[in-house]
């Protein structure tokens, strides 16, 4: 299937044994408590602890460079326009002023520097687990968890003919937009603006009518094989519990536990060092 | 299509419509990309796609392929899915559903009128979910600066709108031209 796109791979750790499933819940639960939490100490530690499964998965730096590369653009460009739309946010944050540099609307402030530190903890953090799930599930088996953690099977196999089907389209725009070029239009950075989009549009065309005659024929097909009739199904890549999975999700639970626990100690989402202070 | 016996929630149909939909999104988000001339900002295909889909399927496909197809895309581009614009997308989709019945593309005729609808009508949506939902989202998930996230749901309202304007209302006379009329067939 389409292992290149999300990276999977098989290879022979613990993380990769683990099921979908279990991977799946701990991943929606770290992400949540990472998104709702702003404690500085914990995120860093969360970010930590992500690091070091993803050490333990084997994962290559090369593998996963492009995507942090992007990852760390869209964060600057977030962090500057923080930085300029709202320069004194942190201040109305936190509740407490100390300046750095300069004055008045456009003075750097410390809290303003550390609202922005977590910011980028927490553009960052949800990166290695991300990877760990892409790069250690087999595409097929997302379906598999989806459903087993209460999502509608239905719902749950039309993401598995996403899954399916991406890398077709894939081709088929290849195909398509090679075809086009053949026949002179251009759709390279070369072009004027005019031309590409003339030119994306000639692909975009074909691209829609067969995707809509594909979702005839598989509905078809479906159909045939009476999709639908029962109220649950089973599926190829469903793997049973073991004792791994279950200490995978009872640790993303202790660690919610402390990110919820922090909520309270906090009284808020926020760590506020300058409370103090 | 065959009649079905009474199925509970979506139909076959609607679970191919629902994953090719948003196979389809996902690809047109991820490769191809029309410069407005303004840097870093690109006519959105991918919305314009949804719409014929949420058109054609209705409101439940609608959100289904805006919220997968986001979700996917977010995940494999940025590592983690950014929910609150994830929740827009679909709820762009949902809206855009809604139209289904007044467009009726089927078997229909796109008349100047529908089209004009159909463009104040996705317009009206984008305002909603960019404008509205997508920051209102950012600030409640993620504690962003309001100044921010507006300015980024304006801009992505402005652009979205015209990318529907132009890509959705050629596919939607494209695909109706496709379809045979409803009164195309007469009784000698």
């Amino acid at each position: 299937m389409n292992n290149t796109l999300f990276g999977y791979k098989q290879r022979h750790t613990w993380l990769n044994q683990t099921t979908g499933t279990a991977k799946l819940v701990g991943f929606l639960a770290l992400t949540s408590i990472g998104m709702l939490s702003y404690d500085t100490r914990f995120l860093l530690g969360l970010g930590v602890l992500a690091i070091a499964l993803m050490r333990s998965a084997q994962i290559k730096y090369r593998e996963y460079a492009f995507m942090l590369k992007l990852v760390l653009i869209f964060a600057v460009i977030n962090l500057i326009m923080v930085a300029v739309l709202a320069p004194q946010y942190g201040v109305q944050l936190y509740g407490t002023r100390h300046v750095l540099i300069g004055r008045g609307y456009w003075a750097l402030t410390q809290e303003q520097v550390f609202y922005e530190c977590n910011l980028l903890l927490k553009y960052l953090f949800s990166l290695p687990l991300a990877i760990i799930l892409l790069f250690t599930t087999n595409p097929s088996e997302f379906a598999a968890g989806l459903n087993k953690i209460g999502v509608s099977y239905k719902i749950a196999y039309a993401f598995a003919i996403t899954l399916r089907y991406i890398p077709d389209v894939q081709r088929d725009y290849q195909t398509i937009s090679l075809a086009q070029q053949a026949r002179g239009y251009e759709i390279s950075k070369q072009a004027t603006l005019w031309a590409r989009s003339k030119g994306a549009v000639q692909i975009i065309l074909p691209l829609v009518f067969t995707s809509l005659n594909r979702i005839d024929t598989i509905s078809q097909a479906m159909a045939l094989r009476r999709f639908g009739r029962e109220k649950q199904r089973s599926w190829y890549q469903e793997q049973a519990f073991k004792n791994r999975d279950v200490i995978v999700i009872l640790g993303a639970l202790v660690v919610v536990g402390v990110g919820i626990g922090l909520l309270f100690s906090n009284h808020g989402r926020l760590y506020n060092p300058f409370h103090t202070s | 299509m065959v009649k079905q016996k009474k199925s509970d929630g979506l139909s076959v149909r609607s679970v191919v419509a629902t994953g090719i939909g948003a196979a389809v999104f996902f690809v047109l988000m991820k490769f191809i990309a029309i410069p407005t001339g303004v840097p870093n900002t690109t006519i959105n295909v991918a919305e314009g796609w949804l719409a014929l889909i949420a058109g054609l399927f209705g409101p439940v496909v609608g959100l289904l392929v805006g919220l997968i197809g986001h979700t996917l895309n977010d995940a494999v581009t940025y590592g983690a899915p950014w929910w609150s614009w994830v929740l827009a997308d679909g709820i762009f989709g949902l809206l855009l559903g809604l139209s289904k019945r007044s467009l009726a593309l089927a078997y229909g005729e796109l008349t100047t009128k529908k089209i004009v609808q159909f463009n104040l009508w996705q317009a009206v949506s984008n305002l909603v979910v960019w404008v509205i939902i997508a920051p209102i989202g950012d600030i409640l998930i993620y504690k962003e600066a309001a100044q921010k996230v507006f300015l980024q749901g304006a801009v992505a309202a402005v652009v979205n709108t015209l990318s529907v304007a132009i890509i959705g209302t050629l596919l939607l006379v494209a695909y109706v031209k496709s379809r045979p009329k409803k009164s195309s067939l007469r009784r000698e």
